[in-house]
């Protein structure tokens, strides 16, 4: 019982996890909060679940066609919303993503209608492993190993490679590495990118778990991720990923513990109590105010 | 008297009457959120949730005790500043955007109790009686709006308003001139969430039923734009924006389905040309002290300025 809860609550965070990562990248190099991802991940959802259903697609290349699409209009949202905005307060960028946060969901509900949609039933087939006393279904397993494979690359490209070097250089101090010859423009849409293309492969994944993907989908899923990522540290990596897999495994254990109606409150209760005891979040760097 | 006001009233067309005591509503909202955002400088995601608060308990004490609004209205601000004030003592030690998901994750967790009280009617939602009172609905709002601006406005330029101010622009700098900085911003959140339970009460009595999801984070955002939209820190900018972001869905209206898209995009575009708000830098007393000529007029100025240089 105890194994069955935790097997469903890191599929779930690890979701959240996905989500979150893109919330922390964009927050660690432009201090912005992209109120807009949530969005973001709905639009990959919606991509998904077209590419199977109208194209008849493999639920994998799905997956791929989803993160292509959510990697160009993370772009595009960056390069229209966020960068007239760069020199201007946080709080217009803040508002300036709201705005397109708000439109995004208009538009998939006026292209897509609001009822939920689910993706076909041959998308994946589903059965169940037995494991000790827990079933895990494949498409546990799936989302889990999916979501691992991502997060392991997303690691190799920020700690291995030449633009990763570049990407942490910039969220350490924007300036300085703009002086020593870091395109911080370019890093800014890479870091966008890679955040989409997580809320994307996030996006189809949850479709196909829950079986349901409509316009509102975007919001509380944004929201709960943000609050991952927070909790583990905003500007961490490592921290998105502990915050998500905590939020789902708290999450899954409310709702078995008979809390079903306060669900959406257990995420945002944790949140606030650790952040009472440990003001920076679970992994967060404390920065010193300088005078 | 209340029944000339009525009849006043009656003439106006309601589709017009709704718009006006929403933009009213808006504006008290705004100015509330903008002492916390605007002039002490604290993001606050949660003021949808505190305006809940207010909505409920107005609603509760109409039905329950039967208070004349004024007094009700006084009642369930006071028990909203004091939520805010519980609340806020814990929380406004987090800095920045630590605190502003706090604020935000306390809305969600209120607006998931009131759907599961039995008091608040869970999530079927109250229907709240016509109020008692001296004037009809829609001129007390408007006359609440005015005291409120005059109320702000003292406050602005009060001992205690340039402390917020001092808080925003350095809060080391303003510990150091012996500001206690966490109590001031106590002070402010309380106040601030007074101004949204008094919009609450209102909103409570004029819509006639109330119901937890109605006061989500969306309603929050809604708030904040209307502060930020205007500029911050600014009350002329408080009450453009309230108005502005209150009257456009409505003039909207004719686009049907695109509204909210066009509202999204809206916000984008006033964002991108106008970064500090409508009303960023634009100082009404100092234009209307120009206009009647109690100030030399900014063109003078600058002929004056060349002169000096020739």
């Amino acid at each position: 019982m105890l194994l069955q809860q935790l097997i469903n609550g890191i599929a779930l965070g690890s979701v959240y996890a996905l989500i979150a990562l893109g919330y922390t990248m964009v927050y660690g190099i432009v201090t912005l909060i992209n109120f807009a991802h949530g969005e973001i991940f709905m639009v990959g959802a919606f991509a998904g679940l077209y590419a199977t259903s109208v194209l008849h697609l493999n639920i994998f290349i799905a997956l791929v066609i989803a993160m292509i699409v959510c990697i160009l209009l993370g772009v595009a949202i960056e390069q229209i919303a966020y960068r007239p905005l760069r020199k201007s307060t946080r709080l217009s960028a803040l508002i300036s993503a709201i705005g397109v946060s708000i439109f995004l969901s208009t538009l998939a509900q006026m292209l897509f209608g609001s009822n939920a949609k689910g993706y076909p039933e041959d998308c994946f087939p589903v059965s169940q492993i037995h494991l000790g006393s827990a079933d895990i279904s494949t498409l546990q397993v799936l989302i889990i190993a999916i979501s691992a494979l991502l997060m392991v690359s997303l690691h190799f490209i920020v700690h291995r490679t030449r633009m990763g070097r570049a990407m942490r250089a910039t969220s350490e101090d924007y300036h300085t590495a703009a002086l020593m010859g870091v395109d911080v423009n370019r890093i800014i849409s890479v870091t966008f990118a890679l955040g989409s293309a997580l809320a994307a492969a996030g996006g189809v994944l949850v479709g196909v778990l829950f079986n349901a993907v409509s316009f509102n989908m975007g919001l509380m899923a944004g929201l709960k991720a943000f609050a991952a990522a927070v909790l583990g540290g905003i500007g961490s990596l490592p921290g998105a990923m502990l915050g998500g897999l905590l939020l789902g495994v708290t999450e899954v254990a409310g709702v078995a513990a008979g809390f079903s109606s306060y669900r959406d409150a257990i995420a945002f209760a944790i949140l606030v109590l650790v952040l009472l005891v440990k003001p920076t979040g679970l992994l967060g760097r404390k920065i010193q105010k300088k005078v | 008297m209340t029944e000339l006001l009525q009849h006043l009233i009656d003439h106006i067309d309601p589709y017009y009457l709704q718009i006006l005591v929403n933009s009213g509503i808006g504006i008290i909202l705004a100015l509330g959120l903008n002492i916390v955002t605007g002039l002490t400088g604290q993001l606050s995601l949660g003021h949808g949730a505190f305006m809940s608060i207010g909505a409920f308990s107005s609603a509760l004490i109409t039905s329950k005790l039967g208070l004349p609004i004024t007094l009700n209205l006084v009642v369930s601000g006071c028990i909203t500043a004091i939520a805010a004030a519980v609340i806020g003592m814990p929380i406004l030690r987090l800095s920045g955007d630590y605190l502003a998901i706090c604020t935000l994750g306390f809305a969600e967790i209120i607006k998931v109790i009131f759907l599961n009280l039995d008091i608040t009617n869970r999530a079927l939602g109250l229907t709240v009686a016509p109020p008692e009172s001296f004037v009809p609905l829609p001129i007390l709002v408007w006359f609440v709006v005015v005291f409120a601006v005059v109320c702000t406005t003292l406050i602005h330029n009060s001992r205690f308003g340039r402390a917020l101010s001092a808080i925003r622009c350095d809060e080391i700098a303003a510990e150091a001139m012996g500001i206690q900085v966490t109590r001031y911003k106590v002070q402010s959140f309380a106040l601030g969430a007074f101004y949204a339970g008094v919009g609450g009460g209102l909103y409570a009595h004029f819509m006639g039923y109330i119901n937890p999801s109605d006061f989500g984070f969306l309603k929050s955002i809604d708030i904040l734009s209307m502060v930020v939209l205007g500029g911050m820190g600014s009350i002329s900018g408080s009450i453009v924006g309230a108005t502005v972001l209150s009257v456009a869905p409505e003039f909207l209206r004719f686009m049907a389905s695109y509204r909210m898209l066009v509202y999204g995009g809206l916000l984008v575009v006033i964002m991108i040309f106008r970064p500090n708000g409508l009303m960023g830098n634009v100082r009404v007393t100092e234009l209307f002290l120009r206009a009647i000529g109690r100030k030399p007029h900014l063109n003078t100025i600058d002929r004056e300025a060349d002169r000096g240089d020739s």
